[in-house]
């Protein structure tokens, strides 16, 4: 008992990493060999260097409209991030509000994207404001139920423990209830985060001046699955460095979990 | 004056007739324990106590003056030690003392010559994971013990830990006890706990929870450094016959 910190498996990062990264560039290496030796036309299916080769001769282009879906990612996660925080404050102290807004909540997730992104488009423009919201509506959700969960998994004894010194709501709220949901705020955050660039892709595919979704769709209408891979390692990219910026504030805000041997 | 004085309360929670007429009371600095089977409504009655729950009939008064909302006159420590996981065990410490609106460095301050009494020197950086279930409650405790309220409400304090480290505590309670005297109020289904912390017991019935018997407990102090007297092993045969034949539980 008392460890200061949690014990790392033998060998640290890399060796528990290693299986992973074989894996990967594995399945990349298998990928190259087949595209060589079946002699498969590149407007077909691209080998994964001619893709990094493109990614580099086009890094401008690509660059330039990363820019874009960057920046409605984050501006449309930031939104949702903030109404999820505010509605589940709102949704805690009110559980009449909750009967009447969460049925809303619900129905507004079983809205296929296919079908509510060009509306969105053909009601806000071709601009940031769109996306935003697009992000913002397939990210909030998994966010807000994962707080509203968390209040409620709020450890009844402690509460009772609380208001017997004489704690206010509110009181209960801040030292309780709110620490109480975080554990479960991190696990709706990586969820969320997973779809927000996707979201903001899609919703530049239908309509947008330009983004990694425009790359992707003038690309495939030019035949150039190589582009289109291109764009793809991007966003795969943008999305696991998310990811990871979720990871690393998980550890920092529950860092009381990674001490010690309660697990 | 007595501590507490809780005369005729009686409460129905649904339809369950959980309290039906309960009248005890405590003297100032003195260790009075509710004993009862599991499900009496034990807890209720310290629910009541801590304010979250009103009773039906009867009047409670502590030091003369019937309780009302912004008295707060009890430090309630809950079955399990309720730490919160996320605070240092400091800031598990003075969460009472915040609570009550007091700054964290006077909080602090007031908690920093205690820790060493209760087995906590070094561990006030440590998260409540860290320690072992002894320690914890012994953090539970003084996190109780340090908001210096007129009186301590324990309930099942030692309930949740292991044969060997219960002993430990309850001698170790027993030996903090004597010094200093806190008026305690004692719910607890473990009769030799019972008979070996308190000045007097009182027994309830099955639900609806009656006192059917209030018993005192003469023997010297302390009581848990040395053998358990005959006097002892009789009181205890007494109450457990009580229980078991009794309560009709």
């Amino acid at each position: 008992m008392m460890h200061r910190f949690l014990p790392r498996p033998p060998g640290g990062g890399l060796a528990r990493s290693l299986p992973a990264v074989l894996s990967v560039v594995g399945a990349f290496v298998i990928w190259e060999a087949y595209v060589h030796l079946s002699g498969i036309s590149a407007l077909i299916l691209p080998a994964p260097s001619r893709v990094l080769n493109q990614m580099a001769m086009n890094r401008a282009i690509l660059w330039d409209n990363t820019i874009p879906t960057v920046k409605a990612t984050l501006a449309g996660f930031s939104l949702s991030l903030t109404v999820a925080f505010v509605l589940s404050i709102v949704l805690d102290f009110m559980p009449r509000m909750r009967r009447a807004l969460f049925p809303i909540f619900v129905v507004s997730q079983t809205l296929p994207l296919v079908a509510i992104a060009p509306l969105v488009v053909l009601w806000f423009g071709f601009d940031l404001m769109p996306k935003v919201l697009l992000v913002a509506l397939v990210t909030f959700f998994p966010m807000l139920v994962a707080l509203v969960d968390g209040y409620a998994a709020t450890d009844p004894e402690i509460e009772g423990l609380l208001y017997s010194m004489g704690a206010s709501r509110r009181t209960v709220f801040r030292t309780a209830r709110l620490p109480s949901a975080m554990p479960y705020f991190f696990a709706g955050l990586r969820i969320s985060i997973t779809y927000a660039v996707v979201a903001a892709i899609f919703a530049e595919y239908v309509g947008a001046r330009s983004g990694l979704g425009i790359v992707i769709l003038n690309a495939k209408n030019s035949f150039r699955p190589d582009l289109v891979l291109a764009a793809v390692v991007i966003i795969s990219t943008l999305t696991l460095a998310l990811f990871a910026i979720t990871a690393l504030l998980k550890r920092v805000v529950l860092r009381w979990r990674y001490h010690g041997d309660g697990q | 004056m007595r501590a507490l004085d809780i005369q005729d309360v009686g409460i129905t929670l649904g339809h369950t007739r959980v309290l039906d007429d309960i009248s005890l009371y405590v003297g100032q600095g003195e260790f009075v324990s509710i004993l009862g089977p599991s499900g009496a409504g034990k807890s209720t009655i310290f629910r009541i106590l801590t304010g979250a729950l009103h009773q039906d009939r009867g009047t409670i008064t502590c030091n003369g003056r019937p309780l009302d909302q912004d008295t707060r006159n009890f430090a309630f420590m809950p079955q399990r030690d309720a730490l919160l996981p996320w605070r240092r065990i400091m800031d598990n410490l003075t969460l009472g003392l915040e609570v009550q609106g007091m700054a964290r460095e006077q909080a602090r301050a007031l908690v920093l010559p205690l820790l060493a009494d209760f087995g906590l020197n070094g561990f006030d950086q440590h998260y409540p994971a860290q320690l072992s279930g002894g320690m914890r409650q012994r953090a539970a405790l003084l996190r109780t013990i340090v908001q210096a309220r007129p009186v301590q409400l324990l309930d099942e304090p030692f309930g949740a830990l292991d044969a060997l480290t219960r002993t430990q505590m309850q001698t170790w309670f027993e030996e903090r006890w004597l010094t200093k005297c806190w008026t305690t109020l004692l719910v607890t289904h473990d009769v030799r706990e019972a008979v070996a912390l308190s000045d007097r017991i009182y027994v309830l019935s099955a639900r609806p929870a009656s006192v059917i018997a209030e018993v005192a407990v003469p023997m010297a102090r302390p009581r848990l450094k040395r053998p358990t007297c005959r006097e002892a092993h009789t009181l205890e045969a007494h109450l457990l016959d009580i229980l078991l034949n009794q309560t009709g539980d």
